[in-house]
């Protein structure tokens, strides 16, 4: 490549498989009858903008085949009734009566004020407590230790933590002993043991957002502080000689500086909030008022056998998410744009 | 390198002659507990008999009916599956997904009275093999005779053991609903139990076939029966208790020192989870049952009590000769021997003779079952899934926990609208 000088970029040949293989094409019998058609074909094939999308294609046919496909044929499937078939004789076309369900039905209605109460307390908490936990925990000397203990919870499997929790919430008789940590503590300090996960409707989904929050927090914790110890410890010392207390440092340094962090945290945290399923299957199945769409999706699908139902939820789920995962892209490309 | 390939490649063809020699047939059941080894035993004297058919058990627990859904729609569905679920065996065998076992299937062996719960349209889907009896009250005989508590034999009698429970500073009642994906299931047996002694038995065919709607006085009135349980605070816990309490758990509360509490409804199989919690306790001595009371004389058209049965039915997915043999042998007196004598289980064999049962209970149960002029199918398990293993369970959640009855009536009407 030395000596050459470079061209303008959409028409410099890349000297690779497809621009050899044009040229091949392009010189033999059949490909000549093709390709003579036009030489600015020719060019185009030779292009880079043909070569990126060669590259490209591979992912391109698997993310069409297992994301974009399924979800056409969802959408699709939300308009027919009930049946265990995607598509076939036995399922009618029901418009939009699983719609009119997802939106009006009792239950479902209880699992989007579920999902919403979900993602404004589990986001705030989780992003809140770990960029708390990120900040003060640099300026103490056991911080590793302290930020292993408070990640491991990420490292279990979220049904194995809602059984633990599950324990921990458990209920017996005021006379019998209590075999349940959060009330064995509130009988030791004289109070009624309390159905925690039976008592509707607030106290039992904030017990199950506890749980959501004790898993994640150590993950934006962790993400926290690596961006926190970014900041170049010039502009902290700055701020702390021109006479800013420590509050006014990180309200007006350290926040502004994390902001970004805390988008992309937060978009996280609502995407995975949104689709919360384990803890409520494992911890009340959704009864008692703590019924989640993600678990309403399930039921619909494998124990009533309605797909047309389960899909409309699916799809008011991917609605659901879609403004988020549209803020995170911008986000990207504009941080990519900035380089 | 030729001579280990070619060493190999006979290798290969003499191993994959062996197993074309090897028949094998999948089994999937959900008895993750106490009945697994049982059931490992059946199994053994099968491949005793037929050294040349390996079964392969796959256990899954309270979600397999998500599990079969995938499988089935995948086309991969296990061989042969026992379950108590026969409203959606009839689903499976409107579309065509289930074997047609009339003439393949010598049902000689089983007790006629169980033979046509497995029929449906006209053909053989299930074979009864591992009955459970549900209407029975385990109590404690030691602290009933202690205490001066009588057996009651009429409903009015259970109520006045009741109050003088409460009067001697005890709890009558254990009641466990809770149960995972499945809470609320135990709850649903109190109801069918108590239609049954209300309304009778023919109207409680006419409510599980939905040709009464969940709003009719009758049923209103069977859930107030229960209902008067906590009303009256019979219950252990009361509502907590009985919500947040494993339904396996719930007899344990009758063998404590000093006893939280003395009864407890429930099906022949809690006899495992009895002894494996207390592995002392003698059947008879010092656990036992009798039949819950009738409520209503005129309930059954000569007296007797109802009985509530349930059990599981075998059903085949894919029709290979091996896999009949083996729907065969489940049905055999073998098999529901070691079932019976390892669990204390009860014998859909069609001679069973209560009298070689070694468990005094079981041999009760077995005469109830013979002997019962009066006997229906588990309800919540004959009826749709979207009703009988959804909004039955949750309505019995929601009323328990203090939502007004008609309100809970009336949602489960709306699903079963949508379901029959």
């Amino acid at each position: 490549m030395e000596g050459k000088t470079p061209r303008a970029s959409s028409q410099s040949p890349k000297r690779n498989v497809w621009t050899r293989g044009v040229n091949a094409l392009e010189r033999s019998a059949p490909g000549c009858l093709l390709l003579k058609v036009s030489r600015a074909n020719a060019r185009w094939l030779r292009s880079v903008r043909w070569n990126s999308w060669a590259f490209v294609a591979p992912a391109l046919v698997l993310i069409g085949f297992f994301l974009v496909y399924p979800t056409v044929m969802t959408v699709i499937r939300s308009f027919f009734g009930r049946g265990t078939t995607l598509l076939g004789p036995d399922v009618e076309f029901v418009g939009l009566t699983n719609w009119k369900y997802v939106f009006t039905n009792e239950v479902m209605l209880t699992s989007l004020r579920n999902n919403a109460l979900w993602a404004v307390l589990f986001t705030g908490c989780t992003v809140g407590f770990g960029l708390i936990l990120a900040v003060m925990l640099d300026r103490v000397k056991y911080e590793k230790i302290a930020k292993s203990i408070i990640f491991i919870p990420a490292a279990i499997s979220m049904v194995g933590a809602s059984i633990i929790w599950k324990f921990i919430y458990a209920y017996k008789p005021a006379h019998l002993g209590q075999i349940g940590l959060l009330n064995g503590i509130v009988v030791a300090f004289g109070g009624e043991p309390l159905g925690w996960l039976i008592e509707r409707p607030w106290i039992n989904n904030l017990c199950l957002i506890v749980v959501g929050v004790w898993i994640w927090t150590g993950f934006c914790m962790i993400i926290f502080s690596a961006a926190y110890k970014n900041i170049p410890k010039a502009l902290l010392e700055a701020a702390r000689i021109d006479g800013a207390t420590e509050w006014r440092v990180f309200r007006n340094v350290i926040l502004p500086l994390l902001g970004p962090t805390a988008g992309v945290v937060a978009t996280t945290m609502v995407v995975q909030v949104l689709k919360v399923f384990d803890i409520v299957y494992v911890m009340t199945n959704g009864n008692y008022s703590t019924e989640v769409i993600a678990n309403r999706m399930y039921k619909e699908m494998f124990n009533f056998n309605n797909y047309g139902r389960a899909s409309a939820i699916a799809v008011v789920l991917l609605i659901l998410i879609v403004p988020f995962m549209i803020v995170n892209i911008r986000r990207f490309v504009s941080q990519e744009g900035a380089r | 390198m030729r001579k280990v390939l070619t060493v190999l490649s006979v290798l290969a063809l003499v191993s994959l002659a062996g197993f074309a020699q090897m028949k094998y047939v999948t089994v999937m059941h959900g008895w993750p507990g106490e009945q697994a080894p049982a059931f490992q035993k059946i199994v053994a004297a099968f491949e005793e008999e037929n050294p040349d058919i390996t079964i392969i058990v796959e256990v899954v627990g309270r979600d397999r009916p998500a599990l079969l859904a995938t499988r089935l729609a995948q086309g991969n569905p296990p061989d042969l599956t026992p379950h108590p679920w026969i409203g959606t065996m009839k689903q499976w065998a409107d579309a065509g997904q289930i074997v047609d076992l009339t003439g393949l299937v010598d049902t000689s062996d089983i007790n006629p009275a169980l033979v046509p719960i497995g029929e449906y349209d006209g053909g053989l889907y299930g074979l009864f093999i591992f009955p459970n009896v549900k209407s029975l009250v385990w109590y404690n005989p030691k602290e009933f005779s202690a205490n001066g508590y009588n057996v009651p034999t009429t409903w009015a009698g259970l109520q006045a053991v009741s109050e003088q429970i409460i009067a001697g500073g005890g709890v009558p009642w254990s009641i466990g609903l809770e149960s995972g994906a499945a809470s609320g299931w135990p709850g649903t047996d109190w109801i069918e139990d108590i239609i049954l002694r209300t309304a009778g038995a023919d109207f409680y065919d006419q409510w599980v076939a939905h040709e009464v709607p969940w709003t009719d006085q009758r049923i209103k009135e069977a859930f107030e029966v229960f209902g008067d349980l906590f009303a009256n605070n019979y219950v252990l816990g009361g509502a907590t208790g009985a919500l947040t309490t494993n339904f396996g758990d719930a007899a344990d509360p009758l063998f404590l020192d000093p006893p939280a509490a003395y009864m407890q409804k429930q099906a022949t199989f809690i006899n495992g989870f009895i002894t494996d919690h207390f592995p002392n306790l003698v059947a008879g001595e010092d656990y036992a049952i009798f039949p819950l009371p009738g409520i209503n004389a005129d309930a059954t058209p000569d007296g007797s009590i109802p009985l509530l049965v349930s059990g599981d039915v075998v059903t085949v997915f894919n029709n290979r000769p091996e896999v009949i043999k083996f729907a065969q042998f489940l049905t055999s007196e073998t098999a529901s021997n070691i079932w019976s004598s390892e669990l204390g289980e009860l014998s859909a064999y069609v001679d069973a003779d209560p009298a070689q049962f070694s468990n005094p209970i079981t041999r009760q149960a077995q005469e109830m079952l013979l002997n019962a002029t009066v006997s229906r199918f588990d309800g919540s398990d004959l009826m749709p899934g979207e009703v009988g293993a959804g909004s039955f369970w949750t309505g019995i959640l929601d009323y328990v926990s203090g939502i007004d009855l008609d309100t809970v009536l009336e949602n489960i009407e709306a699903s079963a609208q949508d379901a029959y």
